[in-house]
């Protein structure tokens, strides 16, 4: 079974978000995103200042096996992303949740995460795209 | 589901991400494959590739059968055990597969074919042979597991009885022997030294389990196809198929011209071709950051061309792939990936051999 903290939201495109304490979101891939695409090799993030649309392509996770897009899960301006990535994706299979987070966003309004699963909804979506 | 291997339930029970290949479950790796591709450079690894089909050809006949079947000539195979890599033609010179050939005695060579193409490859030389008296035997009784790495042979060597360890070390390259109930030749797919292994597929899990205990990693079909990529080895399906010929598909090295008599399938088209090429396949290593894709189109001065396999290097820590392109292109080359264009260099395949890069970074 795929980890799937409990104090994050959730996509159905297997992106999660994390609010942090300055009003500002963190987003990245889920555990069970990274374990179906295999170790990364590449991970292309999103320049500070770029301005993100909910469903917006804004990140690239190439794995030995393909490439996938990351969607932006909401509305707003990316104020930095991880640096570390660029030369060791493989932080991102180890710690999806920590230290392979992707990006950082100020958002353009203010709510948007209430549109989001929640991590009993993500883990139920899980369950049943696996029967 | 899948066909399945006499090792099916041994990679399940290793928690092995299992994916369709050729119409077989398989293996995709067992948890890293980085980790997997890495321990084949430097120790050992083992696949299991009995999924390949083995046919054995029967009866006095083969070998001149098979001279006319295979662009290689097999009367270069003299001595028992002796392997021979292959292209079957059809007569326009597409390639219906690549293959291994055995000569294992006057009466019995053995092919190993792809597992995807088993069916169109066992029909094809039945309907050639219907002339001959042969018998075309699918060895369905046969596992064969491929031993690789630097380690290999000599991890390998300790399950074998000792009076019969000297002569399997003693195996020349691309050459193999009846060892027991132990087909061993000194071939593989990865860049590496090593055995492949054909045996009673009751004995498989046996010798799996030993191998492992002598510290052989189990490797699955995604380290197969970095290990391939890096030693510039094709791969039937991507950068070779019904509709390319042997010379652009680079396994010009394959085809055996001499004797100029020999009437092989397909020899009278790639002598037209041979005449005029116009592309051929090159290695190609990624400058940008990224990485190159099979079916990625290539920019070059001399006219387009396309990735055919492509992927990240593990050992060089870069991307790499083969591409078909204009004979005449020259670096620099611009991929197209994912919609943005990245400059790659044009280089001479293989990239890696024996755990070393052989290209420039």
């Amino acid at each position: 079974m795929s980890n799937v903290p409990s104090d994050l939201k959730y996509t159905t495109s297997h992106e999660w978000v994390r609010p942090l304490p300055d009003g500002r979101v963190e987003i990245g891939i889920t555990d069970h995103a990274q374990s179906a695409l295999g170790d990364l090799v590449f991970i292309d993030v999103p320049a500070a200042k770029r301005t993100l649309a909910s469903g917006e392509a804004c990140a690239v996770v190439e794995s030995v096996k393909a490439a996938s897009d990351v969607y932006s899960p909401v509305s707003g301006e990316v104020s930095e992303s991880n640096p570390r990535l660029a030369d060791t994706p493989e932080l991102l299979n180890q710690d999806p949740y920590g230290a392979g987070w992707l990006t950082r966003l100020t958002l353009s309004s203010p709510g948007q995460l209430a549109g989001l699963l929640d991590a009993a909804g993500y883990a139920k979506f899980l369950d049943e795209e696996s029967t | 589901m899948g066909l399945k291997t006499p090792l099916f339930d041994t990679h399940a029970g290793a928690g092995a991400k299992i994916v369709d290949f050729g119409g077989f479950d398989m293996p995709l790796h067992y948890g890293s494959q980085l980790e997997e591709h890495r321990a084949v450079r430097d120790g050992a690894g083992m696949f299991d590739v009995s999924h390949m089909c083995v046919i054995d050809i029967r009866g006095g006949r083969a070998r001149p059968f098979l001279r006319h079947l295979l662009a290689n000539d097999v009367a270069r195979l003299r001595n028992p055990g002796k392997a021979l890599y292959t292209c079957m033609l059809n007569p326009a010179a597409g390639i219906i597969d690549d293959l291994i050939v055995y000569f294992l005695d006057e009466q019995c060579f053995r092919l190993v074919v792809n597992a995807g193409t088993r069916g169109k490859d066992l029909a094809w030389i039945r309907a050639q042979s219907a002339p001959e008296s042969l018998q075309i035997i699918e060895r369905t009784d046969l596992a064969m597991l491929a031993v690789q790495g630097p380690r290999a042979r000599e991890l390998t060597a300790r399950l074998l009885p000792e009076a019969l360890r000297a002569e399997a070390l003693a195996l020349g390259v691309f050459s193999g022997a009846q060892i027991g109930n132990w087909f061993i030749a000194r071939t593989g797919y990865t860049g590496e030294d090593g055995f492949e292994i054909m045996i009673p597929a009751a004995d498989a899990p046996r010798l799996w389990a030993g191998l492992q205990a002598q510290g052989v990693a189990p490797a699955g079909l995604g380290a197969r196809d970095t290990l391939r990529l890096e030693a510039g080895m094709s791969l039937y399906g991507n950068d070779m198929d019904e509709s390319h010929n042997p010379l652009e598909s680079g396994l010009a090295w394959t085809v055996a011209f001499e004797p100029a008599d020999r009437d092989f399938i397909g020899r009278a088209a790639l002598e037209k071709i041979r005449a005029a090429p116009s592309r051929h396949i090159v290695g190609l290593l990624l400058e940008d950051r990224g990485v190159l894709r099979s079916h990625q189109s290539v920019q070059t001065g001399a006219g387009p061309g396309e990735i055919t396999s492509g992927g990240f290097a593990p050992t060089l820590n870069r991307s790499i792939a083969l591409a078909r392109v204009p004979i005449g292109a020259a670096s620099p080359v611009h991929v197209d990936v994912r919609g943005k264009l990245l400059a790659a260099r044009i280089v001479k395949p293989p990239f890696v051999r024996n755990g070393k890069a052989l290209i420039s970074l």
